[in-house]
This record gives C-alpha cells, sequence and structure tokens, in this order.
C-alpha cells in the first residue's frame, strides 16, 4: 500500500532536507543565527524553499494531517529565521542616526512645524498675559519648577538662580536627573498622541505657557538678556526635542483621525513606526540637553560662552537634519542597498 | 471527533488515562484559537497560532520580576559607589534604572528576534504582522507605550493616591476607564493586540513546534493488514477526509489497555457503517491500521483528480 502513495514517496524522498532544516533552526532558536557556520547558512534558505515546495505539494497531495502541519510549523519558523532582520546594536544605532531619525524628521517637517508653533503660540500667550498681569504667573508655573522664583522675588534674588554656583559636587546626578526626567517626558508624549492628538497638543502649549511665564518674569527685572542666555544653551536641544516628540504625537492622532486610504489600524501602524523612530531619536537629544544643563550651565557663567554654545547647538540641528534628512536621489539598482 | 469515535468512549479513556486524551500525540501540533495568516514571499500561505492572554501575561510577569531583580541589583551595586561620596553613582543609577524601565523589552527583543527572557521561557515571539523582518523601530514602537498600558496601571493599582493627586473626581473617573480601557484592548481584537501592537503592527504568537511522527502508513501494523484486510472502493467511498484524520488522532495514541477498547469498539462502528457484519471477529488495531492506509490511498487518489471528499456522506 505505501509504495502506491504519493504522499509516503514525498516524505522518504525529502525528509532528510527537513530534518537538517530542523536542526539547523533549533541551533538558531537556541545560540542565534550567528553562531551558525557560513556553509550551513548557505544551506538555510535553500532548505528553506525545499521545504515550502514540499509544504504547498503536501497540501494538494497528502492527508497525513501530522505531516502537514509538521511542515507549515517548520516553514512558519524557518519564516522567521530567514526573513526576520538581524541586525547587531552597532549597526542598527549607525544606521539609524545617521539615515532614519534625520530622514524622518525632514519628511514630518510640516508636522514638526506645527508643533512649534503650537509651542511658540503657547510662549507668546504666557509671555504676554504675565507681562500684563503678574499675577497670573502663579496658574502658569508649578511650585516644583519656579524654584522660589516669582513675581515678588527681587532682581538679585532672580539673578542668583542664572548665575547659581553648582552645590558642591553633585553635577553628574543633576544631569541624570534632568535627562531622565525628561526624556520620560518625551516618551509619555508619544504615547498620548493615540488619543487623537489632543493631550499632545495641550502639553506642547502649556509647555509654552511655562516657558513664557518665566519669561515674563525676568523681563519685568529688565534681565531678559541673562535669561534667554541662561535657557537656549540646552533649551535648543531640549526645546526641539519637545517639539519632535509632540511632533510624533501629533502625526499619530492625525492617523488615526484621518486614516487617508488605509484602514484605521494599518494607518497607525504604518505612523507609529514612523513616530517611534522620532521618540527614540529624541531620547538622544536630551541626553545632550542633560548634559549641558546639567554641566555647562552650572560650571560655565559667561554670556558670550552661553551664547556662541546656543549657536553652535541651533546650527549643528539645523545641518544634521537639513543636510542627512534631505532624501538623495535613489537610483533604481540600488535600491535596498 | 464524534464522527467516528463514539462519545462516551472518549470520555471515558480521558478519565481513565489521567491526562486529557486531546491533547496526546496527535493532537499536539495543533493549537484551538486565532490565527494569523500570511503569504510568504515564495507565496505559500502561513499559519502562525496567535499567542492567548494568559501566556502573555504570565511571560510579562516574569520579565517584570527580571526587571525588578535588575533594579535591587543596581541599588545594591551602586551604594557602595554612592556612600564613597562620588554623585557618579546616582548620576550612573538614574540612567541605569531609566534604561532597565524603559529598554529592557526593547534590548531583549531587539537582540533575540522578537523574545523576552520570559516569551523565551512561555515560546513566545513577537513578529511583524504582515511577516517582514521585525526591525528597531517596530520594536521600538511596540514597547514605547509599556510606560502608559503596564506601569501606570501597576502604580494606580499600589498606590492610587499618587495618580493625579487633588484632582476632581471627574478626572480620577476619566483616567481609571482609560486605564482600563487599555488594559482590556487585547480582548476586543482577533489577533490578542494591546497598543503597542497596534501602534507598531506587530502580533505575538506561538513559537510554532515541530513534531514528526512516523507515517502510519508505513508502520508494520499497517504491512500485515495489507496482507490480511482488503476493502472494496464502496466500502471506501463512505467516509471523508475529517474522519480520517480523526482515525489518524486515534491511532498515534499509545496502545494502551484502555485505549484497546476504545479501538475495538471504534472497529465495530465502522465495519456496521461500511456494511459489513459488525460482530465479524478483526484484530481490532491491525483493523483499523489497515482501515486508515486503504482509506487514505482513495481519498488521496480522489484528490490528485481534483474531488476533495471532506465529510463522510451520510
Amino acid at each position: 500500500m505505501k509504495d502506491t502513495l504519493k504522499s509516503y514517496q514525498l516524505r522518504r524522498e525529502r525528509e532528510a532536507g527537513w530534518r537538517e532544516l530542523e536542526t539547523l533552526l533549533a541551533r538558531a532558536d537556541r545560540r542565534g543565527l550567528r553562531r551558525l557556520s557560513s556553509e550551513e547558512l548557505y544551506r538555510l534558505p535553500l532548505l528553506h524553499r525545499s521545504a515550502l515546495s514540499s509544504l504547498s505539494v503536501a497540501r494538494s497531495i497528502s492527508l497525513d494531517r501530522n505531516l502537514v502541519e509538521y511542515l507549515e510549523n517548520l516553514c512558519a519558523r524557518a519564516h522567521i529565521h530567514v526573513y526576520g532582520g538581524k541586525a547587531t546594536y552597532g549597526a542598527t544605532l549607525r544606521r539609524f542616526f545617521i539615515t532614519t531619525f534625520p530622514r524622518t524628521v525632514w519628511e514630518l517637517r510640516r508636522t514638526v512645524a506645527v508643533s512649534a508653533l503650537l509651542m511658540i503660540l503657547g510662549g507668546l500667550c504666557g509671555y504676554l498675559l504675565t507681562l500684563r498681569d503678574p499675577d497670573l504667573y502663579y496658574g502658569f508655573v508649578p511650585d516644583a519648577l519656579a524654584e522660589g522664583r516669582n513675581p515678588t522675588s527681587t532682581r538679585e534674588e532672580l539673578r542668583e538662580v542664572l548665575y547659581m554656583e553648582p552645590e558642591g559636587q553633585r553635577l553628574s546626578g543633576f544631569a541624570g536627573f534632568l535627562f531622565t526626567h525628561n526624556a520620560q517626558i518625551g516618551l509619555l508624549c508619544f504615547t498620548l498622541g493615540v488619543a487623537a492628538g489632543v493631550p499632545v497638543a495641550l502639553l506642547l502649549f502649556s509647555n509654552g505657557v511655562m516657558l513664557g511665564a518665566f519669561g515674563a518674569l525676568y523681563t519685568r527685572a529688565d534681565l531678559t538678556g541673562p535669561f534667554w542666555l541662561w535657557v537656549l544653551p540646552h533649551g535648543v536641544t531640549e526645546l526641539l526635542a519637545v517639539v519632535l516628540c509632540g511632533a510624533a504625537g501629533l502625526r499619530l492622532g492625525a492617523s488615526l483621525v484621518f486614516p487617508g486610504r488605509h484602514s484605521r489600524i494599518d494607518s497607525l501602524a504604518l505612523e507609529g513606526r514612523t513616530a517611534a523612530a522620532i521618540v527614540m531619536g529624541c531620547i538622544a537629544l536630551f541626553l545632550v540637553a542633560g548634559v549641558i544643563e546639567g554641566y555647562f550651565r552650572q560650571l560655565v557663567h559667561r554670556d558670550a560662552v552661553r551664547l556662541a554654545v546656543a549657536v553652535a547647538t541651533a546650527l549643528f540641528w539645523l545641518l544634521y537634519f537639513g543636510i542627512l534628512g534631505r532624501p538623495e536621489r535613489v537610483e533604481p539598482w540600488e535600491e535596498g542597498a | 471527533m464524534s464522527a467516528v469515535l463514539p462519545t462516551g468512549a472518549v470520555s471515558q479513556t480521558a478519565a481513565v488515562s489521567g491526562t486529557g486524551a486531546m491533547s496526546q500525540a496527535g493532537k499536539v501540533l495543533h493549537r484551538e484559537g486565532p490565527e494569523l495568516e500570511l503569504i510568504s514571499p515564495e507565496h505559500v500561505r502561513l499559519r502562525f497560532a496567535v499567542a492567548d492572554l494568559g501566556s502573555r501575561a504570565l511571560a510579562l510577569m516574569m520579565d517584570l520580576g527580571i526587571q525588578l531583580g535588575c533594579v535591587v541589583a543596581l541599588i545594591v551595586a551602586l551604594s557602595a559607589l554612592f556612600v564613597l561620596g562620588g554623585d557618579l553613582g546616582l548620576a550612573l543609577f538614574l540612567i541605569l534604572f531609566f534604561v532597565v524601565r524603559n529598554f529592557y523589552f526593547t534590548l531583549f527583543e531587539l537582540r533575540w528576534h522578537g523574545r523576552t527572557p520570559g516569551k523565551r521561557a512561555l515560546g513566545l515571539r513577537v513578529v511583524a504582522r504582515d511577516g517582514g523582518p521585525l526591525t528597531a523601530d517596530l520594536v521600538f514602537a511596540r514597547n514605547l507605550t509599556r510606560e502608559l498600558e503596564t506601569f501606570l496601571p501597576l502604580s494606580a493599582l499600589m498606590a492610587p493616591g499618587t495618580l493625579l493627586d487633588g484632582a476632581p473626581g471627574w478626572a480620577n473617573l476619566a483616567t481609571f476607564l482609560w486605564i482600563v480601557a487599555l488594559t482590556l484592548l487585547p480582548l476586543f481584537n482577533r489577533l490578542r493586540a494591546r497598543l503597542g501592537d497596534l501602534l507598531a503592527g506587530t502580533v505575538v504568537i506561538f513559537e510554532p513546534k515541530t513534531r514528526l511522527f512516523d507515517d502510519l502508513v508505513g508502520e508494520t501494523r499497517a504491512m500485515e493488514a495489507d496482507a490480511q484486510y482488503t476493502f472494496t472502493p464502496g466500502e471506501l467511498d463512505i467516509y471523508g477526509i475529517h474522519e480520517l484524520q480523526v482515525l489518524e488522532d486515534l491511532l498515534r495514541r499509545p496502545y494502551t489497555p484502555a485505549n484497546r477498547e476504545l479501538y475495538r469498539e471504534v472497529a465495530r462502528r465502522i465495519l456496521r457503517k461500511i456494511g459489513r457484519d459488525p460482530q465479524e471477529e478483526v484484530e481490532p488495531a491491525r483493523f483499523l491500521h489497515g482501515f486508515y492506509s486503504a482509506q487514505r490511498a482513495r481519498l488521496e487518489g480522489k484528490m490528485l483528480f481534483g474531488v476533495r471528499r471532506e465529510r463522510k456522506v451520510r
């Protein structure tokens, strides 16, 4: 009987290949694909394709359920390894910061502009309102951030914060705190985008209001210049990161509200990747900002140097996103290289 | 199952053997539940079993436990540095804590291709919904939302007061509803996706298990049966593919004394169905193997000519 069965013959002829693939996959699962020898790596896709063809054949000629299920699962496992993507951390990082991140930002430049506009709008509101009515300051700035500064502070007290001497040797801890705190907020900004982007817009706006209120406080004390020189060296990077995270969140919200020709689920998945890339990049920005804020601002008190750093960081980010972000012409034969 | 097997006999064996009869041998590869179906680049349809929420919750708990262990280890290791007065220790702690809190899952899933220690222990894996590579941005996207999905509800459970301190009642209620909606999200879609999965377009699946048993047709019992029992085409045209595979499940069970009674009962039923004398004296195991081979040969032969008979005639 068995000799007349085509399904039995199929198995007899191909089983060795399946078993070989199975052993390779088991080893790749345990120790990673990189541990396979070059010989074995060469065999893997061949065996994979042969197993797939066996599956197609088995589906049309075999009624041995165990055999068909085995082949289905074998092919599924092989698929994960063959098409799973296998970059190392180093390669992933390099690729991310040289291509993915700047390009994504460049692609989303309109959303970034909207996000920045929201913050600037908030800033103007906070600034003008506080300038007219200093009491509003209490409503705009939470006590924790004020560091004791309020409309009743004297000019000297306000000035003192700007040129504070570092207390003891707590600089690294301070920088670490700033970085983790800000980055955490950036991550939150991304997730809030799921709620149609409304909380993100609010967050951006209120952040601007807060900064504006501070600015007004210092303008009233005739310290406009020193204040912005205190904020901007790290602020350029930090505010940029906040704006970018906000743009990512807004984009997520937009993908839900206006999915275009995709279904909402697919649209969310597509934009989710883009938005996540931006937020991950922003974590690096927050790290830079944290270091500048934690060390540089505390240690360097000369206005000229502060100005230079602010301008330099602004230029740097402009060039980074402007040059690396702009897509170059890709020739058809270079695609995927 | 009931197509060939008498239902009473099934539950009886299940009780006798102590383990669920359904989970034995032949059923091992087959998982119930939703599936992710995709077409591979070679144009072959592949199926992945979507992981159930119980396994995922367990994996999550294991991972959270490991995270907690990491943080405790960090505190112990760096407290030495901290006591010595360097604030480098504090900075290091803050940054490492940040990394463990936010990137534990990301780093593992990147390195192990969609697996974390917890997922590995439970045989789970993250794959892209479209079957493409699990690239870094997918892994980022699906893990960025953990803050909102895991840590926020956890802190809400452990210390409800810290969340939205002093906020009005309606805000608390809204937050509560939001958290509940997020937590229950996987229950309301076919692929059991949580928010992060939706953002990234990923699915958590069971690792496909591969076990190939011997072909029943090639076994000695089947060969002995070939010589002893013959079936006419008319007798073989009664059952369909479904019944054949239920019989396959039965034959893959170990031939224990308990199962022997079941074999006898099934043989008697088949005899009656194909129009023979049910009291005919047959050796049940050999008869069933022979019938299986003959039936499969018949159905596969028909399939080659484009006729797929799924179920029995009557």
